[in-house]
């Protein structure tokens, strides 16, 4: 190790190491990024397999396939793999790809924590799955881990699941210093703030909320393990806590980490629109501002995830108005999408369809949510199958499908290769059919009162969970295919020219494709 | 730096050592927890071999860093990432301590005087027919439920009035520590103007004060324990005092522990010079940090 020193002048023009420690010791930005893309999508299968079990199992009424032990143990581990196995990792790797190359830097700021944040994951991951094959089985209290079903009357891998989590936050705070420190301090010269490519923008904003956020869930999970086996009282009402703290303090994280999965997706959908419509995207310092309103309002509408709980009255208020404010700034980036396409020369390759779809889905989980919003009607809607089919839309044609859409807009530049234009398409009607026949029904089932996370349910709701678990199926294994797109366009294809799309604008797109392994050693000329 | 002015580092091992003693910690540690009624259990010893991994991993990786930074390795953009970097991990830190001064906010205001009926939403629940006894306070001495999970304190840690002030240890806590920041930052002013025996002295005596903080701290905890009765499950004012204080105390050991490493990089390697120190700034921001988690303590934990 006492080597490196030495030669370390002319170490970093060569390519990549050879091997596995290639992979293990990298210090790289897009050896990073790939690491956290594949590991995403390796979540994302295991994840979508728990749903696949969990949809099964609601094919129809009555009891079939798994105990209801069980199924609780899948609805928990689906909701806590997607999230932060899937969708948070897939953020990361796409910002450890694409920031360094879109602000003129070398790599990101500080490579060797980089690294560290990424291989925190797999052993995370591995403790959270592996808690399914200990006495007891895995954690069953939902992904939203509320006490005392997390603490009194939670299995004993809980302890596990709280040091996985504990684990899994020190990786995105670390991430997330990297993130904001690359874009604080290795811009090149002449890119100004307010020249930042709105993917930069999104994901400064997002790093911002990791770190204020990701620390009180590690408050709460630490005062879980504290209540369960040291006999504090913080969720225990007979020692003068209250359970209801505990919520407090999840959605305090819960709600920023919503956000934290939505505004990336924000940032890739604009380029992507831009690109697309062959003009200049429509208000970008509003889409800075939205964003910006947005992360800020996001700390002070958590209660609308407690509506139900008996807050009160002045507080069931305040949380409705400052939630219905956030769909302000929500409109004003929903509007600017629209009129980027307005008028524009619009060619619908497989990127474009995804954030298309994305404009248009994402904006009706935004609606289902402002009806959430409102309290009286929400003491209705809370725990149905409507606040399942919120979040989906949110997440799945909202944050998954803008992480498809990025692959398939830089996937040329990472590997050099085009992807199979007619292969991506079919995936995506494939997904956009299978998507909205799974959770499209679930807005009636909910609205009739079907609740979340019962195993069973009343035969008249037996048609339309049907059709859901049948698009269910549809959407699950269409995902093999893009699977094997990947998989063939980083084997070969078509070579990609450098700036791959016609109207792409940004500097990725001036360097070679596939992207040197070192991009810039100087800083880029911007004008 | 071959090509441009950019800094772009080796392959390192550190990280991934990092990960996997971070793993061997973490299963240990709740395997642990999960056995610790059971005295035939080795978990502890996973426990430990992570600690030890965890500290080696960290020792060398940081000798590495300082070891580039002497060879005039790091670039100027560099060591303001590492500036950013700290910056920013102080902040995530100042937000863990909110959750738990949060929590603390929520029982005193709202949750023990709804327990014991007070209010609009106190009259509603059913805490007044399951605990009719119950009285609101603070520091609240008893629990709702009498059961006997619970220890009752006999004595709290509140203020005790200015005749006892004296005798009262966060009052000599809160000097040593306040002291101990202003030390520190002497300390700071003498590496300035390149008096490295003006920084040696203070930054030695702040890691005395520091030292003198945990032994007090140490004794507090055993006063509370053995003669105030006062415990971890005694009931919500013992979860807030012992987490609060806690987490603060463990801070102040690793505050302590980085400033002395930073006295001992500059007593027997003759390291920081008087415009390129940010190790040591580092440590003291800090040091200034748990500094002011403190008076929030004294503050609301302690006087309020
Ligand atoms: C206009 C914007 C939005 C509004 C007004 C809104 C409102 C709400 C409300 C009121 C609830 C609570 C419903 C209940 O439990 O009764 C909720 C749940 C939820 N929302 Fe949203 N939301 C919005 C956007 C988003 C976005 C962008 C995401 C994620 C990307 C998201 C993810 C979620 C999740 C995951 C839940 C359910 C959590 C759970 O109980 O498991 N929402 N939303
Ligand atoms: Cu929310």
């Amino acid at each position: 190790m006492s080597a490196v020193i030495e030669n370390h002048h002319d170490e970093h023009d060569h390519g990549p190491a050879k091997g596995i420690t290639r992979w293990l010791y990298t210090t790289n930005h897009k050896d990073i990024g790939t690491l956290y893309l594949w590991f995403s999508f390796a979540m994302f299968l295991i994840g979508g397999a728990m749903a696949m079990v969990i949809r099964a199992e609601l094919f129809q009424p009555g009891m079939q396939i798994v105990e209801p032990e069980f199924y609780n143990q899948m609805i928990t581990l689906h909701g806590l793999i997607m999230i932060f196995g899937g969708v948070m990792p897939a953020f990361v790797g796409l910002a450890n790809w694409l920031v360094p190359m879109m602000i003129g830097a070398p790599d990101m700021a500080l490579p060797r924590m980089n690294n560290l944040s990424f291989w925190i994951l797999p052993f995370a991951f591995f403790i959270l799955l592996s808690s399914l094959f200990m006495e007891g089985g895995a954690p069953n209290f939902g992904w939203t881990f509320y006490a005392p079903l997390s603490t009194t009357y939670a299995p004993p891998s809980v302890t596990f699941f709280i040091f996985s989590v504990h684990i899994m936050g020190a990786s995105s705070i670390m991430g997330a210093i990297n993130v904001v420190v690359t874009i604080m301090n290795m811009r090149a010269p002449g890119v100004t703030l307010m020249k930042m490519p709105l993917f930069v923008w999104s994901w400064l904003i997002t790093a911002y909320l990791l770190i204020a956020v990701m620390p009180v869930l590690a408050g709460a999970v630490t005062m879980m393990l504290m209540d369960i086996h040291f006999g504090t009282s913080f969720f225990n009402a007979a020692g003068g806590g209250d359970p209801v703290l505990f919520q407090h303090i999840f959605w305090f994280f819960g709600h920023p980490e919503v956000y934290i999965m939505i505004l990336p997706a924000f940032g890739i959908v604009s380029h992507i629109i831009e690109t697309f419509s062959r003009k200049q995207l429509f208000g970008y310092s509003s889409m800075v501002w939205a964003m910006l309103s947005i992360a800020i309002l996001s700390f002070v509408v958590w209660a609308h995830h407690m509506f139900t709980v008996g807050l009160p009255l002045a507080a069931e208020i305040f949380f409705m108005w400052a939630t219905m404010l956030i769909a302000v700034p929500t409109g004003v980036k929903v509007f600017n999408w629209v009129a980027t396409m307005f008028r524009g020369s619009l060619t619908f390759e497989t990127p474009m369809l995804f954030a298309v779809a994305f404009v248009v889905l994402f904006t009706i989980g935004g609606l289902s949510g402002l009806m959430l919003a409102i309290v009286p009607a929400d003491f209705q809607y809370h725990d149905t199958y409507f606040v399942v089919a919120h979040f989906h839309y949110v997440l799945v044609p909202g944050a998954i499908f803008s992480i498809m859409a990025a692959v398939y807009y830089w996937i040329p530049k990472w590997s050099g290769n085009m992807y199979d234009e007619r292969l991506g398409k079919l995936h995506f009607w494939l997904s956009f059919v299978g998507v909205n026949v799974t959770f499209f029904p679930q807005h009636f089932i909910g609205l009739a009162g079907m609740p979340r996370r019962y195993p069973d349910y009343a035969l008249i709701f037996a048609d339309w969970n049907m059709v859901s678990s049948v698009g269910a199926f549809l959407f699950g294994f269409s995902q093999l295919l893009f699977l094997f797109i990947v998989i063939k366009t980083v084997m070969g294809g078509k070579k990609a020219t450098d700036q791959v799309w016609e109207g792409a604008k940004g500097l990725e797109w001036t360097v070679a494709s596939p992207a040197p392994y070192h991009t810039f050693s100087t800083p880029p000329k911007i004008d | 730096m071959s090509g441009g002015s950019y800094y772009v580092p080796d392959q390192s091992r550190f990280p991934i050592f990092m990960a996997l003693s971070l793993f061997l910690l973490v299963m240990g540690a709740s395997s642990t927890i999960n056995n610790l009624d059971d005295p035939a259990s080795n978990s502890v010893y996973i426990l430990y071999f992570g600690f030890a991994c965890l500290f080696l991993t960290m020792f060398f990786w940081f000798r590495q860093v300082i070891k580039e930074h002497l060879a005039g390795l790091d670039s100027n953009q560099l060591k303001q990432s590492y500036v950013y970097g700290m910056a920013w991990f102080i902040f995530s830190e100042v937000m863990f301590f909110a959750a738990f001064f949060g929590a603390l906010f929520y029982v005193r205001a709202l949750a023990v005087p709804w327990l014991a009926g007070e209010g609009s939403k106190g009259a509603a629940i059913t805490a007044i027919e399951l605990w009719p006894a119950f009285e609101s306070s603070w520091p609240v001495m008893t629990t709702p439920d009498q059961g006997n999970e619970f220890d009752l304190a006999k004595k709290s840690m509140a203020w005790p009035g200015w005749s006892k002030a004296l005798q009262w240890l966060p009052m000599w806590n809160t000097i040593v520590l306040l002291s101990s920041s202003w030390t520190v930052h002497l300390a700071h002013l003498g590496l300035k103007k390149g008096n490295r025996r003006k920084f040696n002295v203070y930054l030695g005596i702040t890691v005395f004060l520091a030292l003198i903080f945990v032994g007090l701290q140490a004794l507090e905890y055993y006063e509370a324990y053995a003669h105030y009765g006062l415990k971890l499950n005694s009931g919500i004012y013992g979860s807030t005092f012992f987490m609060l204080t806690g987490f603060h105390g463990f801070h102040v050991m690793m505050g302590g522990f980085m400033l002395a490493i930073m006295l001992a990089r500059s007593v027997f390697a003759g390291h920081f010079e008087q415009h390129d120190h940010f190790g040591f700034e580092a440590a003291s921001w800090y040091w200034h940090f748990v500094d002011v988690v403190w008076l929030m303590l004294f503050i609301f934990v302690y006087i309020l």
